[in-house]
Parts: structure tokens; C-alpha cells; sequence
């Protein structure tokens, strides 16, 4: 399994807003687990889903310069049960960004119904940790996230001739 | 413009801490400390600070609330403590606290502790009063 939990963007505002799409699939096996006999999207990797929109939204606007860390969700309240079939959809908007840190708000919708309200804090660790030191390659944004901008950039939406 | 009623600047600071900490509103008086008494870590700062920042419409450069260049300078930090110079440069820079427990030991670790309710009410209405 691979730690990325959105599968495409829909919409890079830089600096501003993103929107991406996470089809969920009975082909996970996590799903299977939670709940046997009654397949539900945890909320957790709901969190970690529009962390990964927002974050990406947030390094982008530094031009990838800074290590972007989740550093508290603020807020999380859900309205519904996501199922196998549906597609979520992470809004995430930059309320507030500065040289040590962001903060984001985000609605999760399936279709036409929210789904949960998540706005996260962002720390740029390299700016708030002092005396502690990280490795200099940003271990943060790796190849598997850099390629779902770069495979938005390409298509700008189109669809890819076959 | 008129000076905000230090009431009011209180009232919006508490409410500001009792999102971000989730704690109750009779616990944030003026003395509380954040760390101590109401819970706060380090990253609840951030948060704190961009809360106030959209409550007050103000802006906060993290060296003005806390100086970590005075903390981090070896011309004023020895074993740990601030020195005399030190302790100076922080009561220059943060005019806003009062450092008088902290002085008679001005261990760096414990420079959370002058991070009261007041403390953050103190440095809210000097930044009104200068904008």
C-alpha cells in the first residue's frame, strides 16, 4: 500500500485553493477491516486525505522551499458514513500563511453532501524547531505527491487522447 | 482611534484559548499559564497566535511575542540561563510580560511560564494601541 490518500487534483489555485478527488474502492484491503460486513472510509484517512491536498497547497505556495508538517487539526466534525463507490472530495483553502506556518479550512463533500468540516495547522518545522536539525532533502514531498501535480499540471483536466 | 477596553481584549483572548486548547472558560483567568495550567504545547502556539491575529485583525511576528533570538544567542545564554545581558534583552523585547518569577531563575526551559493569559491580553492591547 502506498501512504497517498487523494488520487488525482481537480483544481490548483496556487497559493490560494485546491480541490482532489479520492475514489473509494472495495479493492482496499483496509476497508474490509473497518467494519467486516459493513465497508466504511475511516474518518482518519479522511484527515490524512485533505491533509495531503492541503499541505500539498501549502509547500506549492513556497515553491516546495519548506518541510510542511501537520502540526494539529483544529477542527474535524463529520456529517456522514463514506462508502465503497463513492468519490470524496477535498476543498482545501489557505486561511493564513506565513514564513513559520499555515493554516488551512477544507469541506469533504460526496456528491452534493458535506461530509466533514477539517481545518489543519501547518508548521514549516525548519523555521520552528530550533536546535533540532532535519535531513537537508525535503523528506516531506516525495516523488508519489510531487506527481499528482505534475500529472494535474499536464492534463489541466483534459482528458488524455487515447 | 479608541482604545479597547482591556475587558473586551480579555474576553476575546479567552475565547480565542478555549478553542484552541479545548479547555473551559473558567480556567483561562489572567493568571493561568498556557503551558502549565491550560495544556498548551509548543505547536498550540502557532495556532494561538494565527487565531489572534484573524480575532484582533492584527499581525503577530512570532519574534514579537516570543524572542527565540535572545534565547538561542551564546552572548546571553550560559548553562542553560540567561545571563545579566541576557535578562535585560528580554525585558526589552518583551515588555509585555511581566519577568519578575522568571529573573530569580532565568532558566530558558522555563521561559513558558511567563506565558500567562495576561501576559497574551498585555501584548494584544499594546499592538492595538500601536496600530
Amino acid at each position: 500500500m502506498r501512504w497517498i490518500w487523494i488520487d488525482r487534483f481537480e483544481v490548483f489555485e496556487s497559493g490560494r485553493r485546491a480541490v482532489a478527488l479520492k475514489n473509494v474502492s472495495l479493492a482496499a484491503d483496509h476497508i474490509h477491516d473497518h467494519f467486516p460486513g459493513f465497508p466504511v472510509m475511516p474518518t482518519s484517512l479522511m484527515v490524512e486525505g485533505m491533509a495531503q491536498t492541503a499541505g500539498i497547497l501549502v509547500g506549492e505556495a513556497r515553491g516546495f522551499a519548506e518541510k510542511v508538517i501537520l502540526a494539529k487539526v483544529k477542527r474535524a466534525v463529520f456529517h456522514r458514513l463514506v462508502r465503497p463507490g463513492d468519490t470524496i472530495r477535498h476543498e482545501a483553502v489557505i486561511e493564513q500563511l506565513t514564513d513559520q506556518a499555515a493554516t488551512t479550512t477544507g469541506r469533504t463533500t460526496v456528491g452534493d453532501d458535506l461530509v466533514a468540516e477539517i481545518d489543519i495547522v501547518f508548521s514549516h518545522i525548519d523555521q520552528n524547531v530550533s536546535g533540532l536539525e532535519f535531513p537537508e532533502e525535503n523528506f516531506v514531498f516525495n516523488e508519489s505527491f510531487l506527481s499528482l501535480l505534475n500529472t494535474y499540471r499536464r492534463n489541466s483536466g483534459e482528458r488524455i487522447p487515447l | 482611534m479608541a482604545a479597547v477596553p482591556r475587558e473586551e481584549i480579555f474576553e476575546k483572548v479567552r475565547q480565542t484559548l478555549v478553542d484552541a486548547l479545548s479547555v473551559e472558560e473558567d480556567e483561562v483567568t489572567e493568571e493561568a499559564t498556557l503551558t502549565g495550567d491550560l495544556g498548551a504545547e509548543s505547536i498550540d502556539f502557532l495556532d494561538i497566535v494565527f487565531r489572534l491575529e484573524k480575532a484582533f485583525d492584527i499581525k503577530i511576528p512570532q519574534e514579537e511575542l516570543i524572542p527565540r533570538d535572545i534565547l538561542s544567542n551564546p552572548d546571553y545564554v550560559t548553562d542553560r540561563k540567561l545571563n545579566e545581558a541576557g535578562v535585560a534583552a528580554l525585558k526589552a523585547a518583551m515588555p509585555h510580560a511581566d519577568l519578575a518569577e522568571f529573573e530569580k531563575d532565568p532558566d530558558i526551559d522555563k521561559i513558558s511560564d511567563v506565558f500567562t493569559v495576561g501576559t497574551i491580553v498585555n501584548f494584544v492591547e499594546a499592538k492595538l494601541a500601536a496600530s
